[in-house]
């Protein structure tokens, strides 16, 4: 038992509802949001450390034991994606304090990014697949207000489709938790992962895992991503960053969960499912990005792009490979928050997202320029940044594995990746200066210190990289043998 | 044309306490019968909504003036803090216990933690049902 395992999904439900009260005084609703983001943080990393030190730490809420009660477990995996939860989402606030606007802000802004971010952590804390059903709807919900706050047209007309795909992939979801529920007879996860083992992955389960796998497929826009350019370009910069870094990566979290944990017995089955629609996404995003001429849809579609090479690595399922599917999984938080916050502020400057109408920024915002380019370079995976890292072992554990179809793939995909951002750099910071500082549509003010914040992050990920590696190879070892997780939650000798 | 509507009126105004006496005795009973915090709330709030239909809303909120989404806040509030009453005492979060107490009038009476969460969940649930019925009816 270990009280602090909550608090990283607490600390920001109570500040959220706190501020609920207190709608009108905003300076409050700032500054107390960014302080809660903070100290999950500090827990996180508390945690963190406890895990190193310690092993896995649970709690069973109420006193009520697994697999009875719901537990809550972090391990290295989980501790880590909180983490970088907390570190995004602070940039992130701190970046919608200047570009928001009051009306949102009156308009419980604040409290629904909390409980977004308590949704995406306790999806990450859960041990329980029911549990997992729930915290995946608080973290939906809290998504469609924020999609649709504020009631422009795009947005509306996006958010309906948003909140459509989702409610049919949570029925699916829960027809498969009724599923699962009725051939084993428990939900808690590590005690699904014994009673498989023990009856055997047979024809059925396996059916309802590629259940699970369409659904969390859906939620993280693999393959099934169609919704997602669209829905992602709609709201405000700071909501479309938070979407971006965090909501298809909680979708990827669950996928790597359970396909490492419960249904692993098959992986000649679903993990070559997985290997296929990983490549298809890929692709498909690699074209998609390299065809638009919109900066909100390129990036919306490298989001898609990332989800891809992540799962690859899940695919591949060597521990080389998941280690770089989690190297590559934190590098991409960070670094797409960091993309979306870049090309908001792009777009404050000139007042339009058309690659077409700009040109020669980088003469009045050279900062804004320079910094852009160093997240080209690392999205691309240039070492020493922090994408490099994860690149270089997922592709070493495809070619391991012989899967040389899915390593020519990813590395396509990072060129076209290349391509599409840079296009953005050309086409944004190049050529002749249209504007003068007087014509632009909007200011940098404190716009560029949470993109600063993340590129220091984004660098020190990459040249850091031999002090992360000892937790992100216990993370990777906690995943490949799924015996740690069940002795931990289990509490069997 | 304005409608007459002082038998309706009159009931209410009789019939809201017997609902609001009952919803008091299923808010109670919860804790070992049929009933709790859930049942509570949503009974308390059929007997402000009757009083919305038998007067209006104007009326209502003159009477009872206060922002049912804090409400629901305060209510959701008080049910997580009652949980985290469980870390001062490093219990589990969510840990309930009960005791026996000689009350006056009462005589031997069991208190339990557990109904201060319900207490959280009738208030949250009173809060978001009323804010529902007042969106839909066209006024937020």
């Amino acid at each position: 038992m270990n009280n602090l395992v909550i608090l990283p999904l607490l600390i920001p439900l109570l500040t959220g509802i706190f501020l609920v009260i207190f709608r009108q005084n905003i300076l409050l609703q700032r500054w107390l949001s960014i302080v809660a983001i903070f100290s999950t943080g500090g827990v996180a990393a508390y945690l963190l450390q406890m895990v190193a030190d310690d092993g896995i730490q649970t709690l069973a809420i109420g006193g009520w034991e697994a697999p009875f009660g719901i537990v809550l477990v972090i391990d290295m995996f989980s501790g880590l994606l909180i983490l970088t939860t907390s570190i995004v989402s602070f940039s992130c606030i701190l970046f919608a304090f200047n570009s928001i606007g009051l009306e949102r802000e009156q308009f419980y802004f604040y409290p629904f990014m909390l409980f977004l971010i308590t949704g995406v952590n306790g999806s990450f804390l859960t041990g329980d697949l029911f549990n997992l059903f729930v915290c995946f709807e608080v973290m939906l919900i809290s998504s469609y207000v924020l999609i649709s706050l504020g009631g422009t047209k795009v947005q509306l007309r996006e958010s309906i489709k948003y909140v459509v795909i989702n409610i049919m992939s949570s029925t699916m979801f829960l027809l498969g938790i009724a599923y699962l529920y009725a051939i084993t007879g428990t939900l808690n996860m590590a005690h699904l992962s014994v009673r498989i083992a023990e009856v055997g992955q047979q024809g059925l389960l396996t059916t309802v895992a590629i259940l699970f796998l369409v659904v969390f497929s859906l939620k993280a826009a693999l393959f099934l991503y169609f919704w997602l350019p669209g829905s992602y370009a709609a709201p405000p910069t700071a909501i479309g960053a938070i979407f971006g870094a965090l909501l298809t990566k909680v979708g990827i979290y669950a996928l790597f969960r359970m396909f490492t944990l419960v249904f692993y017995h098959q992986p000649e089955i679903t993990h070559l499912l997985l290997g296929v629609m990983a490549a298809l996404t890929m692709l498909l995003g690699g074209i998609g990005a390299v065809s638009q001429w919109d900066i909100r849809k390129i990036i919306a579609y490298n989001v898609i792009i990332a989800v891809g090479f992540i799962v690859s690595g899940l695919a591949v399922f060597t521990s080389t490979a998941v280690a770089g599917g989690i190297y590559y999984l934190l590098h991409d938080m960070i670094v797409k928050a960091l993309l979306f916050l870049l090309g908001g502020t792009i777009i404050g400057i000139v007042g339009t997202s058309k690659l077409k109408e700009m040109s020669g920024l980088i003469r009045n915002h050279p900062l804004l320029g320079w910094m852009f380019f160093i997240t080209v370079l690392a999205l691309a995976g240039i070492p020493p940044l922090s994408g490099f890292i994860g690149k270089v072992l997922v592709i070493k554990g495809t070619l391991e594995a012989e899967f040389y179809w899915l390593a020519v793939i990813g590395l396509l995909s990072s060129l076209m990746v290349l391509y599409s951002v840079m296009k953005i750099f050309v086409n944004g910071f190049w050529g002749e200066t249209y504007l003068s500082k007087e014509q632009e549509k909007g200011t940098t003010s404190g716009l560029l210190f949470p993109c600063i914040l993340l590129t220091l992050v984004s660098i020190g990920f990459g040249l850091g990289v031999e002090g992360i590696t000892f937790y992100v190879d216990q993370a990777a070892n906690g995943l490949m043998n799924p015996d740690i997780y069940i002795k931990a939650v289990l509490k069997s000798p | 044309m304005k409608s007459n509507d002082v038998i309706l009126q009159t009931v209410t105004k009789i019939v809201t306490f017997i609902i609001l006496t009952f919803a008091i005795y299923l808010f109670l009973a919860g804790h070992h019968e049929p009933g709790g915090g859930f049942i509570g709330g949503l009974v308390i709030t059929s007997a402000l909504t009757l009083l919305y239909l038998a007067f209006d809303i104007e009326t209502v909120r003159e009477g009872l003036p206060v922002d049912f989404k804090v409400v629901a806040a305060i209510g959701v509030f008080i049910a997580v803090a009652t949980g985290m009453g469980s870390l001062l005492f490093d219990q589990p979060f969510l840990s309930q216990t009960f005791g026996y107490f000689n009350l006056p009038i009462f005589g031997k009476t069991e208190l339990a933690t557990a109904v201060l969460f319900d207490l959280g969940v009738a208030l949250a649930v009173v809060g978001t049902g009323v804010t529902i019925i007042l969106s839909i009816s066209g006024d937020a």
